[in-house]
């Protein structure tokens, strides 16, 4: 039994379908993150699970009861919006109490409840205020503390992070964790953030184009991409994708590149030979994420396939933790990260290991992982 | 604004400076010409006036013509002065301007956050009526409020000029609401409140600038209107335009001039101490229908 269930829902506006039979079963207490680029689908998505949009077809149901046509005040759920959506004639504790008020629920117990939220989310100096004359960060937690306080079955997260400044974003990243680990409601998120939807999930739903392009949980998603959209959309910098060439020798299968001066790399691969039987000498697509290009101190010591190489630094960039490096190999552009110490200038030939455990390989004509 | 105003003001020298606020205040007084006239004329006694000079001051100061405009002049064929056709304008305008107000918002309100197909063809229909010459109904207005039995009737004027004031209302109201978020109309929803209560709670307490915008476009025209007022009003319903018509008009007796000047004033009071009491939020609300903030 899910506690949230999203079944064969379609949405089409007019002829144009823009979701597509999209099905995710939410447990109860799960933090889902719908992520993607804009236009994916995943607004509509949670606008429909809000019942603000209208459901083509298909079903969704909270509690196996299903929520069709009901009105989004009835469904028990909360959200939160991008823009807060705080009314900006009330101040704070009337715009917390309001979907109380409008429950019909007595003077005495919005209250209680306003005082309850206002104590978890440290507003209680705020609640006389206009949102007028509160900071972004001030705005978000009210905006947290009026869907908080209904005690909803479902939160709804649209985009709230999105208006905050960098620094305040980590930060309110970590709270909402933090209320999610305290309160163990079921929470649906939708951002377009991949670090964002990285951190806080218990699972992801990567979109595009209206489609589920993968569903799991964040490891699997960044480690074994379904296809080469959710590689390259996944992870920053984003993951390397090469044109390679599969060599199979005995029970052994490598991917064959080319450094900066076009001579062969031969790059064993982390699968077994049989399961890329027939690709002999046909062309993939090679994956390697930026952190398993290293110095060679910083190479991982429990990794099993490690190749080293030597090859041209066109570019390097101090970030201060790390020190990413541009290189290039197979004519293209390729991200490494080093350690911040390592010792790279740009224009050297320097010293590369490459931590193949983790490298992945994509059917160039499907764009999907193979095995 | 005004810092912005300060920013672009040319830098001009003393002399300039001089010579524009001169300009400005001939222009000021200029303008005031007429009114002061007015005021003049309707403080002196007839013979004054029928004396020869217009433009000097009143010798002897009276308010006996304020006094006879208000009561006693003689409108048509009684001697009841403008006092009730003050109050008929009154019980007019005021339920036309606050019908139309309100309908104009809950038009803006259905137009920009409950969308339904063909909402902007009819907006387009309603903006339409803004532009038809009011001579044009005038005679299927006249069958219209027969049938209703409205002919002659305050009422019958109170629903003319709602019916023409609610393409300008909605206009006013429809481009406000147009810029007003509407994730905020959804969170209402979300938290229970109905389509009326999202009216009220969030978007009336938003809306003074535009209210007020329209309550004076709507004031004024309204109070202002002549061609319905003569056209569909009894002598029991007139406005005071048509009544100031009657008094200055009357073909009969000596035409006294410091009385029709009293009366002209007494018609123009009403939409002067709404522009002097609301007028500085008119440009603001004006300005925020544009640009936001």
């Amino acid at each position: 039994m899910s506690f949230l269930k999203i079944d064969n829902v379609t949405k089409r506006y007019g002829a144009v379908e823009v979701l597509h039979r999209v099905d995710i079963d939410v447990q109860q207490g799960e933090f889902l993150v719908l992520v993607g680029p804009s236009g994916c689908g995943k607004s509509t998505l949670l606008n429909m699970i809000a019942g603000l949009e209208e459901i083509s077809s298909g079903t969704i149901a909270i509690k196996d009861k299903p929520m069709n046509g009901v009105h989004p005040s009835k469904r028990n759920i909360a959200m939160v919006f991008q823009s807060y959506a705080l009314y900006p004639n009330m101040t704070v504790g009337k715009n917390i109490t309001f979907g109380l008020e409008m429950h019909g629920v007595p003077k005495e117990d919005r209250d209680r409840a306003m005082d309850k939220v206002a104590d978890m989310l440290q507003i209680k100096p705020l609640l006389d205020r206009k949102p007028g004359q509160l900071s972004g960060g001030q705005r978000q937690r009210v905006a947290m503390g009026r869907a908080l306080v209904r005690d909803p079955d479902v939160f709804l997260f649209d985009e709230p992070l999105s208006n905050l400044d960098a620094k305040l974003r980590v930060d309110m990243r970590t709270e909402i964790k933090k209320l999610h680990q305290r309160l163990g409601t079921t929470i649906v998120y939708v951002t377009h953030d991949q670090i964002e939807a990285m951190t806080l999930s218990t699972r992801i739903a990567v979109m595009n184009g209206g489609y589920i392009q993968q569903l799991g949980t964040p490891k699997e998603i960044y480690d074994t991409p379904n296809n080469i959209f959710v590689a390259a959309f996944m992870g920053s910098p984003s993951m390397n994708l090469l044109d390679a060439v599969i060599r199979i020798k005995g029970p052994d299968a490598a991917a064959e590149i080319t450094d900066y001066n076009g001579h062969p790399i031969t790059l064993p691969l982390p699968l077994p030979a049989a399961s890329l039987a027939g690709r002999d000498g046909t062309k993939v697509v090679l994956g390697i994420r930026p952190e398993a290009i290293t110095d060679p101190d910083g190479a991982d010591k429990s990794a099993k396939i490690v190749v080293q190489m030597q090859n041209k630094i066109d570019v390097t960039e101090p970030a201060g933790s790390d020190t990413f490096i541009t290189t290039t190999m197979v004519g293209k552009d390729v991200i490494g990260r080093m350690r911040a110490d390592a010792h790279v200038n740009a224009g050297d030939i320097a010293d590369l290991s490459i931590n193949m455990d983790k490298a992945v390989i994509f059917d160039p004509k499907s764009e999907d992982r193979i095995v | 604004m005004s810092v912005a105003t300060q920013d672009t003001a040319l830098r001009t020298g003393r002399v300039a400076r001089t010579l524009i606020y001169l300009f400005l205040l001939l222009m000021a007084l200029f303008y005031l010409l007429p009114f002061g006239i007015m005021v003049i004329n309707s403080l002196k006694p007839l013979s004054e006036i029928t004396g020869g000079n217009m433009m000097s001051l009143p010798q002897e100061w009276t308010l006996d013509a304020w006094r006879a405009a208000w009561s006693t002049a003689q409108i048509g064929v009684e001697p009841t002065g403008m006092r009730p056709y003050f109050w008929n304008s009154i019980k007019m305008v005021v339920p036309a301007v606050a019908i139309s107000t309100v309908l104009g918002a809950l038009n803006g309100y259905v137009l920009t956050k409950w969308r339904f197909r063909g909402d902007t063809i009819l907006f387009g229909l309603m903006l339409f009526s803004c532009f038809i010459p009011f001579q044009i109904v005038l005679i299927p207005m006249a069958r219209v409020l027969g049938l209703m039995g409205l002919a002659g009737t305050t009422s019958g004027l109170i629903l003319v000029h709602v019916v023409y004031g609610i393409g300008f209302s909605t206009l006013y109201f429809r481009n406000y609401y147009a810029v007003f978020p509407t994730e905020l109309v959804r969170a209402a929803m979300m938290d229970g409140a109905g389509f009326f209560r999202i009216f009220w709670r969030i978007l009336m307490p938003s809306s003074g600038p535009i209210t007020v915008v329209c309550i004076i476009w709507q004031f004024t025209n309204i109070w202002n209107d002549f061609l319905f007022g003569a056209s569909f009003a009894d002598f029991d319903s007139q406005p005071i335009t048509v009544a100031l018509n009657n008094l200055v008009n009357s073909s009969t007796g000596v035409k006294e001039y410091n009385v029709h000047f009293a009366g002209a004033i007494y018609a123009a009071l009403p939409t002067l101490l709404v522009y002097i009491v609301a007028g500085r939020y008119f440009v603001r609300g004006l300005m925020s229908g544009s640009v936001k903030g």
